[in-house]
């Protein structure tokens, strides 16, 4: 099969669906590949790279389309690139087929098979082929330091001679692929980030990138699992809540990165005009959600502004295309991993299978029918959670803790008095010499006792090398009967001496031995 | 040497012992204590020898000598991974010194007690003792001959089999008879009664029967203890060492004795203790031996082990940030510590932040892992516990554990079924990736079947420890 990439025809759109290295790749599947001329310009890569790689150059997009029997792309199409496709045709590009009916429509009446990249369902299987994820990624990278780029000061406190420079307050809204990017990446820069989330088990996540998680106390949090790791939209009363918290926020802040989307639907304003107002001058906004309106409502689509009060809000729709060699890179090795699930046998043959779960969430339109929306996967794609055991209040924790140190000190006195009551019972028949020296052992039992707990673990079998070498001491029992006037007594007394001997000095030996070994690095 | 100046060396031996063992609190000052240990030794020692009624020095330090060189030599040659053998045989002497001193006592005694009043007065040092007894002392002292010669008997043989076990001679499954609690307690209720009977002064023979019957007790006890709880058994005859030299310092009315033997039996007590909390078992039930109680179905696994091979192993360690390494058993079998050295200083070099976990029952006795890998000279600031280190695997971009097995099971804290249900484990899987070194698909020394080779996360790199780590250094780069 050919595989063709034409030229994006969408303005500002720096990005390609294939490159020479991922054309590489293809053709180890059986595939042939093709090229519009020029395609690869704005990304960084040359016809001449193209051509190095085995891939057929091609001018004109009538002809690449006309030339190919999959065609690769990043945007979704226009209606006259729709209308180039042919019957059994497939293209593979973003379709958003939600909002693109009509497309949609158009694909089907020409008989061509769809493949929506921006459909490809949640699943740990198919992560090498989520193309939202690798955008959203460079999307996130992108926004900090495009918010770094229009913010006057440093990301990093310093204290330098010229005087001490704060550190940036960065707050991150919307803890997806791109906001915990943005994360990564502002942290990486050294601002302080805080980040919030509607999804409560993503505060792991977000901790784990370092950054600060803001809880927002409220019972009605949702359980992301149900829509597949998005997020679902909210209860006014939860969106009070979070509002109110993010107005604390703002006068705080120096960077906001706003990411939240609700799939399928406009975006939630989360951070209103009096929060912009209420925020220092010379801070910067970037909403990531600006092509879906925006979560600030000042936001202007694919524009830069500045506000009254110096704030400047940024609302760039075009990202990873602003960074085009990576945002390449990563698309065209997801479409690449696409065809690769649709090519089985390796062998150039595409088998556009509808049993695979993968496959068929991505296709919207398959053999002049349309098949959008998808039935739901049949793997779920994150676990759902378990219900948690309710957290102990801290009175009820105290009162555990008293209760389990009354037993403690009940079981120590019950302890007591069977012990002494022991000690009173041998005082009335044992002699006065043997009391003598029970109190010794008594005592040396509770030193040992004290001495003990204190060894660090790491040197117990040090601990138990030398306690062994020591309980050796027992030789001064057959030193004593050594001299005894009996054969018998002298003999075994001397074999006493030589074993107690051995286990003296091995014991000691070894000891030393491993502590030598004990070093600090 | 007076009586007075005798005790004096003996106090101040006291002191220098508990010293020693306080001084073990951490590495710096363990090396001093060990010297505390040794003069003090050396100090009871001598004070004994010149001390009233010592043998003479023709006898003793020909023997002493001997038994230096000895000493010295084993102590020499032995390689670290055998410390626990080591440590278990050295209990055996003490046990068997014990069982012999204790004997003595018995035959002096009854020689003492045969002879006229006019002999008793001439007699020196232990013998004068025993001569100065009244009667009720006396059957005390029966009763502490009794119990020093029991518990030292116990320990000898005990000692023999864990070293057995430990060395691999003496098959280290758990022997299990029927009816073995019932065996235990009438061979202690045969025991006691040849104790009555030697109370009531049935002879020296009732005190050898004694001793063989005590010797098959301590042969069966440790018989019936997995190889599992070996770091338990041999803490436990280290207390019983302590124990029966206690008991002989009672006979021969020794302080030095009594206390060094406190000291040491508590401090093998509680090391048991330390090592039965660590794995979530009751003492008395590794004492009694197996596994007890009735189970229900383990949880079935799913899945399948993925094998990898060294090159998938060393590109994920040149991309890994923090690595935790893992050591078990295996690692010391294979004598791969100083291969696990190598890797860390190569990790390290490349500004890896590499640690080490250590489970408390990691390896066959207590600090097994911690001795290996100080003898491979990896600094011991990053050798860590498990309670320092288990919250810190999610952050961990790679665990590697090599050979160990239990001590990292999940199924102790997701199967309730599973015979280590509870035991605290280091929580490897929780790391973004686990690479374990095993020999093979064995379930390994527990026969327990273990999950983490199932996860999805897990891959294992098949192979002897020493020999694929060594197939990894120098893909390290």
């Amino acid at each position: 099969m050919k595989i063709g990439a034409p030229k994006e025809i969408f303005e500002g759109e720096a990005r390609v669906a294939m490159t020479p290295e991922s054309a590489l790749q293809l053709q180890k599947l059986g595939h042939s590949c093709a090229i519009e001329a020029g395609a690869g310009a704005l990304a960084g890569f040359a016809d001449a790279d193209y051509a190095a790689a085995g891939v057929e150059v091609i001018t004109g997009a009538a002809a690449l389309f006309a030339a190919s029997d999959i065609v690769v792309k990043v945007r979704a199409p226009s209606e006259a690139e729709v209308a180039m496709l042919r019957k059994d045709q497939t293209l593979i590009s973003f379709f958003t087929p939600a909002a693109n009916g009509d497309l949609m429509e158009q694909a089907r009446a020409q008989g061509a098979n769809v493949i929506a990249m921006d459909m490809v369902p949640r699943i740990s299987r198919a992560q090498k082929m989520d193309a939202l994820s690798s955008m959203a990624n460079i999307a996130g990278y992108r926004a900090v330091i495009e918010a770094g780029n229009n913010f006057g000061r440093f990301f990093t406190g310093q204290v330098t001679a010229a005087g001490k420079v704060p550190p940036a307050k960065v707050l991150v809204v919307g803890a997806g692929v791109a906001g915990l990017a943005a994360i990564g990446t502002a942290t990486s820069l050294g601002a302080i980030v805080r980040a919030f989330d509607v999804r409560p088990e993503v505060a792991e996540q977000i901790e784990s990138m370092g950054a600060e998680f803001l809880f927002l106390d409220f019972e009605d949090n949702q359980d992301g699992a149900e829509t597949g790791g998005y997020a679902k939209p909210s209860s006014p009363e939860f969106r009070e809540a979070q509002l109110k918290l993010f107005r604390e926020q703002a006068p705080e802040v120096d960077i906001v990165i706003t990411t939240a989307l609700i799939p399928n639907q406009e975006a939630p304003e989360l951070w209103t005009p009096d929060m912009v107002a209420a925020m220092k001058p010379g801070s910067v906004i970037v909403d990531l959600a600006a092509e879906r309106g925006g979560n600030c409502k000042l936001t202007v689509p694919d524009q830069k502004i500045v506000t009254e009060n110096g704030v400047t809000i940024v609302g760039y729709t075009d990202f990873p295309s602003r960074m085009a060699a990576q945002a390449s890179t990563l698309y065209s090795n997801n479409v690449r991993h696409m065809i690769n699930d649709l090519t089985p046998g390796k062998d150039g043959v595409i088998v556009h299978n509808m049993e695979d779960d993968v496959i068929r969430g991505a296709t919207v339109t398959h053999e002049g029918a349309i098949t959008f929306p998808p039935p739901p996967p049949k793997i779920k794609a994150i676990a759902a959670a378990k219900p948690k055991a309710p957290e102990k209040t801290a009175e009820e924790k105290k009162a555990e803790e008293m209760a389990a140190m009354r037993k403690a000190g009940r079981q120590q006195i019950a302890m007591l008095a069977i012990g002494g009551a022991l000690m009173l019972l041998i005082g009335t028949v044992a002699p006065v010499s043997f009391l003598q020296h029970f109190v010794v052992f008594a005592l040396a039992c509770f030193v040992g006792y004290h001495v003990i707990w204190n060894v660090a673990h790491s040197l117990h079998t040090p601990l138990m090398a030398v306690t062994n070498a020591i309980s050796s001491i027992i030789i001064l029992g057959a030193l004593l009967q050594v001299g005894s006037g009996s054969v018998i007594v002298t003999i075994l007394a001397a074999i006493s001496i030589l074993i107690a001997s051995i286990n003296i000095f091995g014991g000691f030996l070894v000891t030393r031995r491993m502590l030598a070994m004990f070093q600090k690095s | 040497m007076s009586i007075g100046l005798v005790t004096a060396a003996y106090i101040v031996a006291a002191i220098l012992f508990i010293l020693s063992l306080g001084g073990l609190s951490n590495q710096e000052k363990a090396k001093r204590a060990v010297w505390y240990g040794i003069i003090g030794m050396a100090l009871a020692v001598v004070a004994t020898v010149f001390g009233p009624g010592a043998a003479s020095l023709w006898l003793v330090v020909p023997l002493v000598v001997i038994g230096g060189v000895i000493g010295a030599y084993v102590a020499g040659r032995v390689e670290m991974t055998q410390m626990p053998e080591l440590v278990a045989a050295l209990h055996s002497f003490v046990g068997l010194a014990a069982v012999f001193i204790g004997l003595n006592a018995d035959i002096e005694l009854t020689r003492v007690l045969g002879m006229e009043a006019a002999g008793r007065a001439t007699l020196e040092g232990f013998s004068a003792l025993l001569a100065s007894k009244d009667s009720v002392e006396i059957s005390i002292l029966k009763v502490e001959v009794f119990l020093g010669i029991f518990i030292g008997a116990v320990t000898f043989t005990g000692s023999v089999v864990a070293y057995g076990k430990l060395a691999g001679r003496i098959n280290s499954k758990a022997l299990t008879l029927p009816f073995r609690h019932q065996i235990n307690l009438l061979a202690l209720a045969v025991a006691i009664i040849l104790g009555v009977m030697y109370f009531n002064g049935a002879g020296i023979w009732t005190l050898i029967l004694m001793t063989i019957i005590a010797g098959a007790i301590g042969w069966h006890l440790i018989m019936a203890i997995g190889g599992a709880d070996m770091p338990v058994v041999v803490s436990m005859l280290n207390s019983y060492s302590g124990w029966a030299a206690a008991a002989i310092g009672f006979t021969l009315g020794n302080d030095l004795l009594i206390v060094t033997g406190a000291l040491v039996g508590s401090s093998g007590a509680i090391l048991s203790y330390i090592m039965c909390r660590a794995m979530n078992r009751n003492f008395i039930s590794v004492i009694l031996g197996g596994f007890g109680g009735p189970q229900g179905e383990a949880q079935e696994i799913e899945g399948e082990q993925i094998a990898i091979d060294s090159d998938g192993v060393a590109a994920a360690l040149n991309d890994a940030d923090s690595i935790i390494i893992v050591p078990g058993y295996g690692m010391a079998v294979a004598q791969a510590q100083s291969s696990v050295s190598e890797l860390t200083r190569r990790l390290r070099a490349k500004g890896k932040n590499v640690r080490f976990g250590i489970h408390p029952v990691a390896g066959r006795l207590p600090g097994h892992m911690n001795v290996l890998l100080a003898e491979a000279k990896v600094p011991y600031d990053i050798v860590l516990e498990m309670d320092e280190i288990n919250d810190d695997f999610p952050e961990t971009d790679v665990v590697i554990v090599i050979g160990s097995n239990d001590i990292v099971n999940p199924a102790a804290q997701e199967d309730p079924n599973s015979p280590i249900a509870g035991m605290p484990v280091l929580e490897v899987w929780k790391a973004k990736q686990v690479f374990v070194s095993k020999r093979g698909q064995g379930t390994g020394y527990s026969g327990i079947e273990n999950p983490l080779f199932y996860k999805e996360n897990t891959r294992m790199f098949y192979g002897d420890a020493k020999a694929s780590l060594d197939e990894l250094l120098p893909k390290i780069d």
